[in-house]
């Protein structure tokens, strides 16, 4: 599918969709959003970018395998959860850092955000590496027939 | 068995292993093990026990821990002192296979876990050990691998012992419930309360499974002959010396705490004495010098069973100085065996003969073994069959019985020490596969200490007794015990017995052939095979799978789906029906116009659905409803809930739209038919009529708000989040849901790869 329109769109769709993608991972804590929904609607942009210019060019944008980016987020996960197996707390348990910036304003950061990350490249990967896997074997089809 | 005495034969030629010289120092291991637990034993001998331990999973009351008595250090003692001999006898009888680095950490691997099995004092810790016994075991029985004897066989003893394995942990779960300690050193001084306790035979006969199995006890016997397809080195050392009597170990460690009752010492006697007997008599009459062995070795197995069976010290005693002496004399032996077929290149007895010129050394050591296996004096073998002679008179269930059995039993033992030594020794040489020269210094050196052991110990008995016999048998009464070892009793009862012994013995060596002939149509008649027994399972069960894999997953989407919803339909619509859960409520809840519309859109998208002639218009009718259900969650404040569906029907589409136009034809090949349809409408029909049902019981209820109230208050002061739905994902439930993307990240690796595979056979085609 070679559409002028249709790719031209998706560049700005695209951009828009991922950095709304990380929007919501950030917010998530509080606000709805968080790791599943953001990665989710990461895939459908590079659902999108990959049906305007191909697989391929979804592979070339990633600069990763998504195989590779999916077990990347689970050590970023597991790492979340052995954090707090180092500090001495169960597996998992939540460790928070106020960053204080200036007039009584903090920045809580914490593993939970750290672990969330993890669940966002899992699953982005997870559903890339199926996705990219049928629309290339789709390509592989079209040649030969 | 003439094809495995070439398995075990080592170094194909040409095999080059130039890193075998270093794996061949890994003997120091053993040697330091060995050093560490020597001096350990004065203060065992002084009446010490000594323990060390580490939390594990403290919420369930595991732990890594050890506990060093008697009993666990005269085990410890044998397998690293043995474990030495076979590392360095193994260095040169494998030393130039390819694979040596592997057998050297496997047999490693295996000591490693022995030693733990001996000395774990937690039950899970104990049983962690045992079932990495069975695996190495395995392994090493296995190591041939291109024999598919030598698999079916490793198969057959890691499943055999894997399944006593099993009910030895629901056996020790149970006592650890009624005896209220994780720990056996405490669980053995609750002998009265388990005993008395109403599991007390369910316990019984659990334990005694897993010590059964792995001690090749009658009628699981048949295991151990077959696991002789491991290499010469793993029989000596698991298969004789160490890992066969792990069950034995077990059976000694539980004494305190199971003996004494009825059911424990009837058990025993029998299955030992039967055991015993029956191996002997089965020794006798191999004509494969190392199966003969593996014979002897049950024999010594079921002695060694009869006599834990028994509540005096004199039995204890025999059992205990026995565990010494077959060590020695049988790793000894195993380990000639071994030489004999290295050197001659058969380990068949018709074929041998008149080696002694050609294996001096050997020779020596081999008559050392065979004379203390065959009870002569002063060798240790003669003080532990006096023993063996006065505990069986001692045992006051059935003295007649026991001491016949044990008679019977070491007659054909000094059978089968005359044949060992006589036979392949003695008389001419045959001619010969290969011309035997003495073997190197690192594989006599053990037989030649271990059969040495047998002439000291004998000679001085009181070196051993004090240090090492009294502290088992203490820890097998659980009392102090002062056993005097000693070659000369005097004229008594068992000394007569010994002499008949040595008399039947003679006559059943000079009558081997008649023997072989008798007992061979009296087998054909009786026929009890356990190994036929374990194919006719084995068979059975394979045939099972076969059978229910084509039932349930019959490589259609079509049976897949049905199996999963009739499976969830009858689960539970059931439970609803059982439970007298079908309620309706008191009063229809009113909804909102638009919430209405949003359900009538739902129906419609799912009749539709059900009606579309296109799969294309199948997947954008359930794409509606699916949106409907994402309205609803909209509707009723769940933007959460609402966003990640529509996300996923986004989602669904686009994966369905690529997978589609592969699909066959809806109406073509494989389409269920008018009668098809109509049966996928009924299982339809009542899945979602048990979903209805369930809806409305579980809304017809009050509403459970302590859960959600919790997560209200909890959720900002003890996760710093205000989005619930979030705070449960990353941290109340985290690691559901670490378990949740470890399946997503799996499913889309597999999933790659079955595309690919697909794609490369569409391709070969």
């Amino acid at each position: 599918m070679q559409s002028l329109i249709l790719r031209t769109a998706t560049r700005l769709v695209v951009a828009l969709m991922l950095i709304f993608s990380l929007f919501l991972l950030w917010r998530g804590h509080n606000l709805p959003g968080g790791g599943f929904i953001g990665s989710l609607v990461a895939a459908t942009a590079f659902a999108l970018y990959s049906m305007a210019d191909g697989p391929a060019a979804v592979r070339r944008a990633l600069r990763i395998d998504p195989r590779l980016i999916a077990v990347i987020g689970l050590m970023t996960a597991l790492i979340a959860g052995l954090w707090a197996a180092l500090a001495g707390v169960p597996f998992l348990t939540g460790l928070w850092n106020k960053i204080p910036l200036g007039e009584g304003a903090e920045l809580p950061l914490g593993t939970p955000l750290l672990f969330d990350i993890g669940v966002y490249l899992t699953v982005l990967g997870g559903v890339l590496s199926l996705l990219l896997a049928l629309e290339e074997s789709e390509v592989d089809d079209d040649r030969l027939d | 068995m003439g094809e495995a005495a070439t398995t075990a034969n080592p170094a194909a030629p040409g095999a080059d292993a130039p890193a075998s010289a270093a794996w061949r120092l890994l003997a120091v291991v053993p040697l330091a093990a060995l050093i560490g637990f020597v001096s350990l034993l004065p203060a065992i001998t002084a009446g010490e026990t000594l323990s060390v331990g580490w939390a594990w999973v403290p919420g369930l009351d595991v732990r890594l821990s050890f506990y060093v008595d008697g009993l666990s250090l005269l085990f410890a003692l044998l397998i690293s002192g043995i474990g030495f001999f076979i590392f360095l006898y193994a260095g040169s009888y494998l030393g130039r296979h390819p694979r040596f680095g592997r057998f050297s950490i496997y047999l490693l691997a295996f000591m490693g876990s022995m030693l733990g099995l001996v000395l774990a004092d937690n039950i899970i810790t104990l049983f962690v050990f045992w079932e990495l016994t069975t695996l190495t075991s395995y392994l090493l029985i296995g190591f041939d691998h291109t024999q598919a004897k030598a698999r079916r066989n490793a198969l057959q003893a890691l499943l055999v012992t894997g399944i006593g394995g099993l009910a030895l942990l629901a056996g020790l779960i149970l006592m650890a419930i009624v005896g209220g300690s994780f720990e056996l050193s405490q669980l053995i001084a609750q002998g009265d309360a388990i005993r008395e306790h109403a599991l007390h035979l369910p316990i019984l006969i659990l334990v005694l499974a897993g010590a059964f199995t792995k001690s090749a006890q009658f009628p699981f016997h048949f295991w151990l002959p077959n696991a002789m397809a491991a290499p010469t080195p793993v029989s000596a050392y698991l298969h004789s010396a160490t890992m066969v009597k792990a069950g034995v170990y077990l059976l000694a460690r539980m004494h305190p705490a199971l003996g004494d009752s009825d059911w424990w010492t009837w058990t025993l006697l029998i299955a030992g004495a039967v055991t015993a007997v029956w191996a002997s008599l089965l020794a006798i009459r191999q004509s494969d010098l190392k199966l003969m062995l593996a014979y002897t070795t049950l024999m010594a197995l079921g002695t060694l069973v009869m006599f834990l069976g028994a509540e005096n010290y004199y039995a204890i005693a025999a059992a205990v100085t026995f565990i010494l002496v077959h060590s020695f004399y049988k790793a000894a032996l195993f380990m000639v065996v071994g030489i004999i077929d290295h050197e001659a290149g058969t380990r068949e007895i018709d074929r041998l003969g008149g080696l002694r010129g050609a294996l001096p050394i050997t020779f020596a050591a081999a008559l050392a073994a065979a004379f203390s296996m065959a009870g002569f004096p002063p060798f240790l073998g003669f003080i532990g069959k006096e023993l063996k002679y006065e505990g069986a008179l001692a045992i006051s269930e059935a003295p007649i019985f026991m001491t016949t059995a044990a008679v019977t039993a070491n007659a054909l033992m000094v059978a089968v020490a005359l044949v060992v030594v006589i036979r392949p020794f003695l008389g001419t040489r045959p001619d010969l596969p290969k011309v035997p020269h003495e073997a190197p210094v690192a594989m006599w050196l053990g037989p030649v200490v271990l059969a040495a052991c047998g002439i000291i110990f004998g000679v001085a008995p009181g070196a051993i007794g004090n240090a090492l016999v009294d502290p088992t048998v203490e820890a097998i009464l659980y009392s102090p015990q002062n056993i005097e070892l000693k070659l000369w009793h005097g004229i008594n009862l068992p000394l007569a017995l010994s002499v008949v012994t040595v008399t039947l013995g003679a006559f059943f060596f000079v009558m081997r052939r008649r023997l072989i002939r008798w007992t061979g149509a009296w087998l054909d008649f009786v026929r009890i095979t356990g190994d036929a027994a374990y194919d006719r399972a084995v068979a059975a069960m394979m045939a099972f799978a076969a059978w229910q894999t084509d039932l349930l997953q019959g490589g259609r989407q079509r049976i897949y789906l049905a199996t999963t919803l009739i499976t969830f339909i009858v689960l539970v619509g059931g439970t609803l029906i059982a439970f007298g859960g079908v309620a309706m409520p008191a009063a229809w809840p009113s909804a909102p116009l638009p919430v209405w519309g949003i359900a009538a859109l739902i129906v419609a998208g799912a009749l539709a659905t059900t009606q579309m002639r296109s799969r294309i218009g199948a997947l954008a009718a359930v794409g509606s409803a699916g949106t409907g259900v994402a309205l609803l969650f909209l509707a009723f404040g769940a933007p959460d809930v609402a966003m990640t569906q529509f996300m996923i029907e986004t989602l669904s589409v686009v994966i369905a739209a690529l997978i589609l136009p592969r699909l066959p034809a809806m109406a073509g090949r494989g389409h269920p038919g008018r009668h098809g349809r109509l049966r996928d409408a009924a299982i339809a029909v009542a899945c979602g009529t048990v979903v209805t049902l369930l809806v409305i019981a579980v809304t017809a209820g009050p509403f459970d708000r302590s859960l959600t109230g919790f997560f209200e208050i909890a959720s900002v002061p003890d996760a710093f989040g205000r989005n619930i739905v979030n705070v449960i994902l990353v941290d109340f439930r985290a690691i559901d849901t670490f378990g949740e993307i470890a399946v997503v990240a799996i499913a889309g690796l597999a999933s790659v790869a079955l595309i690919r595979q697909t794609m490369t056979s569409r391709r070969d085609r």
